[in-house]
């Protein structure tokens, strides 16, 4: 009920913040960039609201605590974009045009086209980064309010059209700005409970809402080679009822219960020890059990995720106790640290579908390496190659960011803008260095909902008490306003601005673009809903770093070649654009991790590679290249945007 | 370059072209290190595991240190634009004056 209450007042405030401000301005100016006249230090931290999207506070710590560094690979990259965005992007964008990257590139082309295109890439980046924020809402909607995941979606829909349709950019910077900073500070606190508990082999036991529950940890048994299967089962107090492959169903002694557990091999290929695993059973009938029981509001999944050994290098005892940030990390990278991290696999047993949830272990020192995620060990060139495209994506994305570059305009000046980026690279770095605490302190606090790594953060606040819970569900769901609507104003601009008057002239008055931008606002906000529903339990991170890729495929080429390539062309930059933004886009559906989300194999993806920027950003450069040199003659290409271009 | 020329804009031009030479020259060592931490990722993941100082391992201290130094060289950048618009603003100004005399 507490967390209701936080949640509901949070709402409140959030729309009276947005009333408020939004009354104080009226003209169109006021909608998009807020007239220009935010303070450089407050756009700097709704900079910082709007970055931290719900990819970052659900997704990575999520990643992290499921995946380990190869999660906090989006933190360092998510960060670092913001070097080209303030080294190379940010001042000379800002001394362009009005509201939108197509206007900057109008600044120097007069073609209606290039409206198009840029409209175009602003509204499919723009929808990229709507779903996973709709994603995480529902995730994080569902256990709060006990409704289903779909309403909690549309709820968020609701409520974020109704603030970007009622009020104006003014009132989502605000918004943005508060939010930014309690997102800071209570993330801050929960890093501090985390280093205070310590960390030990004995997780508290609760289930995935994060409440207690009386049950021990699942359970690894030794096999002892010398006896047969069902003797090592009989000792344990289990009769064994089926057993297929490495799956094995038995029946206890003292009760009626049964379970499924897995047998696990060791270097060689025989039978070391037995594994415990909870199950959900759908039947033909469409009836679904949970670890044997009808599924209802009290029989869920338990909570899994635990560390079950602690190494000698670092000579920590496995009791709780305060443990500094620095000795945290270390510990859990000792090769002898062993984590239990949860995993899926799905049998038919007679007309029904099982899911088992399992622990998998994995050492501290490669748990804190990157790679495992995508298998460089195992020498998979495909997965060192979308290793290389998705840290390619991360580094040049940022800069081409719609809803990013819009906020290059609501300061006064570029120094205005320059230091407004200097402190959002403060803020976002320090709340990225939070991240990899919350995700392995999730994981080391047995909190993971194997059937979901979104909600890893606000369960590990749970374990601290019903209060912290509260307010980071709270300051999650603002982080999903937030960022929302900021997307929608960029979207909105984007369909207003470049397609509607620019392309199509239809010449609109300030009130009629406004009109235009909220039905926009509206429209986009619908189909993000819809889609949010389709996308149910897929990494809100992973999806980010998808728009991150087609922002840095067919925006990033346009931005930097317009600024220093004095031979750009219109026609290279709109050829450039469509490339970047179709090739992208094409990959992405065609790839591995999508065929998984349509519900089939990932080996049965037509392109076997998910992360699309390290084919999709070259292409889009050379075309811009080629159609540039091809078209220079008959076109006029206008002033360089930067004088380096002349130099 | 634009010594020879007297005129206000000139000089402020001279500003913009160094924010963007500095910005540039610092994105390209950013970039290095950053590729660096994904070389060795690549192509010797297992270099990640040795012990750094205050006992993390590279891959911590190296993407942690990736932040922090982003962090720094925006410092540096934000600090050495200001002075030199300070710098440029200043020269404008006894331009103006040596005109008006």
């Amino acid at each position: 009920m507490t967390a209701i209450i936080i949640f509901v007042g949070f709402v409140v405030f959030l729309f009276w913040l947005s009333y408020f401000i939004g009354k104080k301005t009226k003209t169109e100016s006021g909608f998009f960039v807020a007239g220009g006249q935010i303070h450089w230090f407050i756009n700097g931290i709704a900079l910082t609201g709007g970055y931290l999207s719900a990819a970052s506070f659900l997704g990575i710590c999520g990643m992290i605590a499921f995946k380990g560094f190869d999660g906090f690979l989006y933190s360092i990259g998510f960060l670092s974009g913001w070097v080209v965005a303030l080294f190379v992007v940010a001042e000379p964008m800002r001394r362009l045009g009005k509201y939108t990257f197509a206007d900057a590139l109008e600044s120097r082309f007069k073609s209606r086209t290039i409206h198009l295109a840029a409209g175009i890439s602003t509204l499919v980046i723009s929808m990229c980064y709507l779903v996973p924020q709709m994603v995480g809402a529902g995730v994080l909607i569902e256990p709060l309010l006990g409704i289903p995941y779909h309403w909690g979606v549309i709820l968020v829909g609701l409520v974020v059209i109704v603030i970007v349709a009622s009020a104006r950019m003014s009132s989502t910077t605000y918004v943005q700005f508060i939010k930014a900073g309690m997102l800071i500070t209570f993330s801050s606190l929960l890093v501090g409970a985390v280093l205070m508990r310590g960390v030990d082999t004995m997780p508290e036991n609760v289930n995935v809402r994060g409440e207690f529950a009386d049950r021990p940890l699942l359970r690894t048994m030794p096999f002892d080679i010398e006896k047969m299967m069902d003797e090592n089962f009989y000792e344990a107090g289990f009769d064994i009822v089926e057993s297929f492959g490495e799956w094995v169903l038995v029946q206890e002694h003292s009760a009626d219960n049964k379970s499924w557990w897995k047998l696990e091999t060791g270097s060689g290929n025989d039978i070391s020890f037995l594994r415990e695993t909870q199950n959900i059973t759908r039947t033909s009938k469409g009836d679904f059990f949970v670890n044997g029981a009808p599924a209802d509001r009290d029989n869920i999944l338990y909570a899994m995720g635990r560390i079950s050994q602690f190494g000698e290098r670092t000579g920590h005892s496995g009791t709780k106790g305060p443990v500094g940030p620095l000795r945290f990390l270390s510990i859990l990278a000792d090769p002898g640290t062993l984590f239990e991290i949860p995993v899926i696999s799905t049998v038919n047993h007679q007309d029904s579908e099982v899911t088992l949830f399992y622990h998998k272990t994995v050492p501290g020192n490669v748990m804190m390496r990157p790679g495992g995620h995508f298998n460089i060990t195992g020498r998979s060139r495909w997965g060192r190659l979308n290793f290389i495209s998705l840290m390619l994506a991360l580094f040049f994305g940022t800069a081409a960011l719609p809803h990013v570059l819009i906020r290059y305009y609501t300061v006064k000046d570029a120094t205005a803008a320059r230091r407004s980026t200097v402190v959002a690279i403060g803020s976002i770095g320090l709340f990225y260095i939070l991240t990899l605490f919350l995700g392995l302190g999730a994981v080391a606090n047995g909190v993971l909902n194997p059937l979901s790594d979104n909600m890893s953060a606000p369960l590990l606040a749970r374990s601290f008490g019903e209060v912290l819970f509260a307010i980071v569900t709270a300051l999650a769901f603002a982080t999903v306003l937030g960022t929302v609507s900021g997307l929608i104003v960029a979207a909105s601009g984007a369909v207003s601005n470049d397609l509607m008057d620019k392309f199509f002239r239809r010449k609109m008055v300030g009130t009629t673009k406004v009109i235009a931008a909220k039905t926009t606002a509206i429209t986009v906000g619908i189909l993000s809903v819809i889609l949010g529903i389709l996308f149910r339990g897929v990494n809100v991170g992973f999806l980010v770093g998808l728009a991150f890729a087609v922002a840095a495929s067919a925006n990033f080429p346009a931005i930097i070649m317009v600024l220093f390539w004095k031979h750009t062309t219109s026609k290279g930059i709109i050829a450039s654009i469509l490339v970047g933004t179709f090739t992208s886009m094409g990959i992405i559906l065609m790839g591995p991790e999508m065929f998984e989300i349509y519900g089939y194999s990932k080996a049965d993806a037509w392109i076997p590679l998910g992360q699309p920027a390290i084919i999709a950003m070259p292409l889009s450069f050379i075309t811009l290249i080629v159609v540039s040199l091809i078209t220079k003659k008959v076109e006029k290409t206008g002033e360089p945007l930067s004088p380096l271009a002349n130099v | 370059m634009n010594e020879r020329s007297n005129s206000g804009k000139v000089v402020a031009d001279e500003a913009v072209l160094f924010k963007q030479r500095l910005g540039i020259v610092l994105c390209v060592i950013y970039a290095f290190a950053y590729t660096g931490f994904v070389v060795i990722s690549v192509y010797d993941v297992t270099l990640m595991d040795t012990v750094m100082p205050f006992g993390l391992n590279l891959a911590a201290f190296y993407g942690l240190g990736l932040i922090v130094f982003a962090l720094f060289l925006a410092m540096i950048y934000s600090i050495a634009c200001t002075t030199k618009e300070i710098s440029v603003a200043r020269n404008s100004k006894k331009t103006e004056d040596g005109g008006l005399k």
